[in-house]
C-alpha cells in the first residue's frame, strides 16, 4: 500500500495505491486521520486502488465519519466500476460522496 | 480517557504463546468467535470431549498454520474458551478438533482426525461462489469464518406489520432472478432481489419469505441424471451446514466474503419499501446425514447432544433426510434461541417459518411433547417478541399438527387444510361447501381460540405443483429428478382441465387461466394470511414436476417473459392482491361472530347461494357466496365497503340472487373471472355500478366480487 499526501488550495489529496484490506486498513486509517488534522477537506483518490475488502470499506467509512464529525468534507474519486458495484451491493455507497476526477472534486469544495 | 482505561484491562494482553501465536484464557459467553480488542474470543461446548484444539488457517490454505490445544484450565464446565491475539479478522479460517470416545451405541462419534466447523460461526467458507468446483481433498471443506457485525442500519427496524395485513410471497433467492429474462445485473443473488423490489411493489406484496438462506452445500448428494446427463444438486437448500451463516453463494459479493453486508443491505432496502422479510428456517435436521454421512460439525462436537438417537445409537429420521436435530435438549434449545435472536437483532428479520416444525415439539426420544420447551421459549422470548413465528405444523415422521400446534398465543402455522380444501373444491369436488366456508373465514374450526391470524393460507408453495400446473396436470411428472417418478407427493388434488400438459386448445387454456384467477381470488378474500408462490402471478410452470429440489435450471428459474405471455394473469394477480390490501373487511384478526354487534342491520358475515340468505350446504353443492359487512371491518374497528363474494365451481352458469343493500348503496362489480381480460376486473375505486341490482349470473367455474357502496 502506497499512500501519498498532497495539499492543493488547502485541500488534502490522499492518493492510495494497491489494495485496501485487513492488512493495510489500519495504516490507511492512521495516515489519513493524521493528515486530516491539517485540513478538514479531504479528497481520497482511489484511481490506483485495485481492491477494497470488507475491512477496507469499513476503514473508508470510519475515516469519512470522523472527518464529517469535524464538519469536514470527504470525497472519493477514481472509484473503479468493480469497487463501485461492490459498494452498491453492500450498501456502503449510500454514505459517500463520489466524484469522477480529482479536478472535479477540487472544484466542488 | 476512556481509551486509556481500556488499555489497562489485563485481559487485553496474552498470557500464553504457541508457535509465535499469543493467547490467553477467554470468555465463555457468547459462544462462537467474537472479535474483541486485540484478538478473537473463541468459545465452544462439548459435553463428552476429552480435549479440544483450536485449528487456525490462512484463508484457502490447504493446511492449518497452527493448532492450539485448550489448556485444561481454560475449560469451564463443558465449555472451552480462549482469546487469540493479533489475528487477521478477514483472512482467518478456524475450526476445532475434538478428542473423545468413539462409542456409537453410547451416542459418541468423536474423531480427532476431523476438523470441525463451529456451530456458532457467522460465516462459512468453502462454497463461496455458487457451484464453484470444490476441492474434494480439502481436509476442512466448510470453514468457519469471522464477520464484521457493525452494519449501519441507520433508522431501520423490523416493520412489525400486523400479521393479518401481510401478503406473503414465497421465493427462492437464486430462482427469482437467475433466468436471463430477469434482466438484473447480478442474477440469482441477494443483490438481484434488490433490483426487483420495484416489481414486488408493483405486484403489491408486503412480505417476502425466502426459502433457506443458511449456508448449505449445493453439492450435497449431487449426482448425474443418467437420462439427461444433467447434474442434480441440493438446489433448494433444505439441509443446513450452519444456522448462523448466510449462504455465500447467494451473494454477488460472496467471493469477497461480503455476503453479510449484501444481505443486510437487501433487508434494509426491502424494509424501506414496506416489505417484511421472513426466513424459512430448517431446524429439524442438518447436512450431516445419518451414520454414513459426513462429520462436519455437530456430529464430531457432541453427537449425543445435537441429534436424536435411537437406543442403539443410530439416528432417528423424523425429517426424512437421515438425522433429526435434538431440539428439545436444553443445549440445542439454547442454540436455536441464540440463532433466532441473532437473525432478529443482527439482520432485522421480521419472522421465521419453521420447516417441519412438528419435530420441534418432539422429546429427545422422539415422542410428541404436550408442552414443548423450545416452542414455549421462542414464544416468550423478549428479543423475538414481535417476530412472526410460523410453523409448518407436520413432519416426515407422521406427526400432523395443523390446528393443534402448541401455539402459546404466538405461533401461526401453514394451513395445510386450506390448501387441500381449496384444491379439491377448485377441481370441482362436491360436498365441500361447508369446509370451504370455514377456510374463507380463517378456519375457525381449526383455530377457534387462536383467531384468523393463526393460519397462513396457501394453495401452492415450493413443495408440489405451481398454480398453473395444478390446472395443467393430473399427475406428477418427476422423471427429471432421476428417481423414476417415485419422489414427490401423489396427492396433488389437481385437475388438468382436459389435457395433460401444454396444449394449443384455446378452450382449455382459457379455463386454466380462469381457474388460476379463481384460486387467487379465493385466496386473497379469505381471512387469515395469504401466501403466494413465486411466479404463480404469471402462470409459472414446472412442467408437472412437483418436487424440483434438485434442479439448477429452467425448472426452478423464474422466466420473467411470462409476465408478458400471461399478462392477463399478472394484471389480475396484481389487482386482487391490491384489492385485499385496500379492503380491511378482508383482514380481521379475530373470528367472525356471525352477529350484528355494530348495529348496522347486517351480521359481520352472512352466507348465500343462488338464493340470497340461503346457502346450499348440501352434499352436491358447488356454490357459495358470502357477504362481509363493511360496518364490521377489522372486527368492527373500522369501516369499509360491503364485500360480496360469489363462487360457482359448477360446470354450468348459475344465477345468484343478490342480498339487498341498505338505502343509498348499490352493488358495483370488482371482479368477474368469467370475463375475458381486461374485463375480468375493474380498477380500485372505479368499479362500475351493476345494471341489475337483484341478481348476477356466474359463469361456469367462476368467481365474482361485488362491492356494496
Amino acid at each position: 500500500m502506497q499512500i501519498d499526501i498532497n495539499t492543493e488550495n488547502s485541500i488534502l489529496i490522499i492518493t492510495l495505491k494497491g489494495s485496501i484490506d485487513s492488512k493495510t486498513a489500519s495504516e490507511v486509517q492512521q495516515k489519513v486521520l493524521e493528515a486530516s488534522v491539517e485540513s478538514d477537506n479531504v479528497i481520497i483518490d482511489l484511481t490506483k486502488v485495485d481492491f477494497v475488502s470488507s475491512a477496507g470499506l469499513r476503514v473508508l467509512l470510519m475515516v469519512y465519519r470522523q472527518i464529517k464529525s469535524k464538519n469536514g468534507k470527504v470525497i472519493l474519486v477514481g472509484v473503479s466500476e468493480e469497487i463501485t458495484e461492490v459498494m452498491e451491493m453492500t450498501g456502503f455507497i449510500n454514505f459517500f460522496e463520489i466524484i469522477d476526477t480529482v479536478t472535479n472534486a477540487l472544484s466542488s469544495f | 480517557m476512556a481509551e486509556s482505561n481500556f488499555d489497562t484491562r489485563i485481559d487485553y494482553y496474552p498470557t500464553h504463546e504457541h508457535e509465535g501465536i499469543k493467547y490467553r484464557r477467554g470468555h465463555v459467553l457468547p459462544f462462537g468467535a467474537t472479535m474483541v480488542p486485540n484478538g478473537v474470543n473463541f468459545s465452544i461446548y462439548s459435553s463428552a470431549a476429552y480435549s479440544c484444539t483450536l485449528v487456525l488457517f490462512e484463508k484457502g490454505a490447504p493446511q492449518p498454520y497452527t493448532e492450539i490445544t485448550f489448556p485444561e484450565e481454560f475449560r469451564i464446565g463443558n465449555t472451552y474458551s480462549m482469546i487469540v491475539f493479533d489475528l487477521d479478522f478477514e483472512t482467518l479460517e478456524y475450526g476445532y478438533r475434538m478428542d473423545g470416545p468413539f462409542e456409537p451405541e453410547a451416542g459418541h462419534r468423536f474423531d480427532k482426525t476431523k476438523i470441525l466447523s463451529d456451530p456458532y460461526a457467522k460465516a462459512i467458507g468453502g462454497r463461496d461462489k455458487w457451484m464453484d468446483p470444490p476441492d474434494w481433498d480439502n481436509i476442512y471443506p466448510h470453514r468457519s469464518r469471522l464477520v464484521f457485525e457493525d452494519f449501519d442500519w441507520e433508522t431501520d427496524m423490523p416493520l412489525e406489520t400486523p400479521i393479518e395485513d401481510l401478503v406473503v410471497y414465497e421465493a427462492h433467492v437464486r430462482s427469482f432472478t437467475k433466468h436471463d429474462s430477469s434482466g438484473v445485473k447480478n442474477k440469482g443473488t441477494f443483490a438481484g432481489i434488490r433490483e426487483k423490489i420495484p416489481y414486488l411493489l408493483d405486484l403489491g406484496i408486503n412480505c417476502l419469505e425466502l426459502m433457506p438462506i443458511y449456508e448449505f452445500d449445493e453439492y450435497e448428494h449431487s449426482k448425474t441424471n443418467p437420462e439427461t446427463g444433467e447434474m442434480l444438486i441440493n438446489y433448494w437448500g433444505y439441509s443446513t451446514l450452519n444456522f448462523f451463516a448466510p449462504k455465500s453463494g447467494y451473494a454477488a459479493t460472496g467471493k469477497y466474503g461480503m455476503q453479510v453486508d449484501e444481505l443486510k443491505t437487501l433487508i434494509k432496502e426491502l424494509h424501506k419499501n414496506g416489505i417484511e422479510v421472513l426466513l424459512d428456517v430448517v431446524f429439524n435436521h442438518t447436512a450431516e446425514g445419518d451414520h454414513r454421512g459426513p462429520t462436519i460439525s455437530f456430529k464430531g462436537i457432541d453427537n449425543n447432544t445435537y441429534y436424536m438417537l435411537t437406543p442403539e445409537g443410530y439416528y432417528f429420521n423424523f425429517s426424512g433426510t437421515g438425522n433429526t436435530l435434538n431440539c428439545n435438549h436444553p443445549v440445542v434449545r439454547s442454540m436455536v434461541l441464540d440463532c433466532l435472536r441473532y437473525w432478529a437483532s443482527e439482520y432485522h428479520i421480521d419472522g421465521f417459518r419453521f420447516d417441519l416444525a412438528a419435530i420441534l415439539g418432539r422429546a429427545q426420544d422422539g415422542s410428541p411433547l404436550n408442552n414443548p420447551p423450545l416452542l414455549e421459549s421462542l414464544a416468550y422470548d423478549p428479543v423475538l417478541a414481535k417476530c412472526k413465528l410460523i410453523a409448518e405444523a407436520w413432519d416426515a415422521g407422521g406427526l400432523y399438527q395443523v390446528g393443534s400446534f402448541p401455539a402459546y398465543g404466538r405461533w401461526a402455522e401453514w394451513n395445510g387444510k386450506y390448501r387441500d380444501t381449496l384444491r379439491r373444491f377448485l377441481k370441482g369436488e362436491e360436498g365441500l361447501v361447508g369446509e370451504l366456508s370455514q377456510r374463507l373465514q380463517g378456519s375457525p374450526d381449526l383455530y377457534s381460540t387462536r383467531g384468523t391470524a393463526a393460519g397462513i393460507n396457501f394453495i401452492t408453495c415450493h413443495d408440489g405443483f405451481t398454480l398453473y400446473d395444478l390446472f395443467a396436470y393430473n399427475e406428477k411428472h418427476n422423471e427429471a429428478n432421476g428417481e423414476n417418478n417415485n419422489d414427490g407427493n401423489n396427492d396433488n388434488f389437481s385437475w388438468n382441465c382436459g389435457w395433460e400438459g401444454e396444449t394449443d386448445d384455446a378452450g382449455i387454456n382459457t379455463l386454466r387461466h380462469r381457474q388460476i384467477k379463481n384460486a387467487l381470488t379465493i385466496l386473497m378474500v379469505s381471512q387469515g394470511i395469504p401466501m403466494i408462490l413465486m411466479g404463480d402471478e404469471m402462470g409459472r410452470t414446472k412442467y408437472g414436476n412437483n418436487n424440483t429440489y434438485c434442479h439448477d435450471n429452467d425448472l426452478n428459474w423464474l422466466n420473467w417473459d411470462l409476465t408478458e405471455k400471461n399478462a392477463d394473469l399478472y394484471y389480475f394477480a396484481r389487482h386482487i392482491i391490491n384489492f385485499r390490501r385496500n379492503h380491511p373487511v378482508l383482514r380481521n384478526k379475530d373470528h367472525f361472530r356471525n352477529s350484528d354487534y355494530k348495529g348496522t342491520g347486517y351480521p359481520d358475515i352472512s352466507f348465500h347461494g343462488t338464493q340470497a340468505w340461503n346457502a346450499d350446504w348440501s352434499g352436491s353443492s358447488r356454490v357459495l357466496a358470502i357477504m362481509l359487512d363493511g360496518g364490521h371491518a377489522k372486527n368492527g374497528f373500522t369501516t369499509d365497503d360491503t364485500v360480496y363474494i360469489a363462487i360457482n365451481m359448477h360446470w354450468e352458469a348459475l344465477p345468484f340472487e343478490l342480498p339487498h343493500l341498505p338505502e343509498g348503496k348499490s352493488w358495483h362489480v370488482s371482479v368477474n373471472t368469467d370475463m375475458p381480460s381486461p374485463y375480468d376486473f375493474h380498477k380500485l375505486n372505479s368499479e362500475p355500478v351493476m345494471e341489475n341490482q337483484y341478481s348476477c349470473i356466474l359463469g361456469p367455474r367462476s368467481v365474482v366480487i361485488l362491492l356494496g357502496k
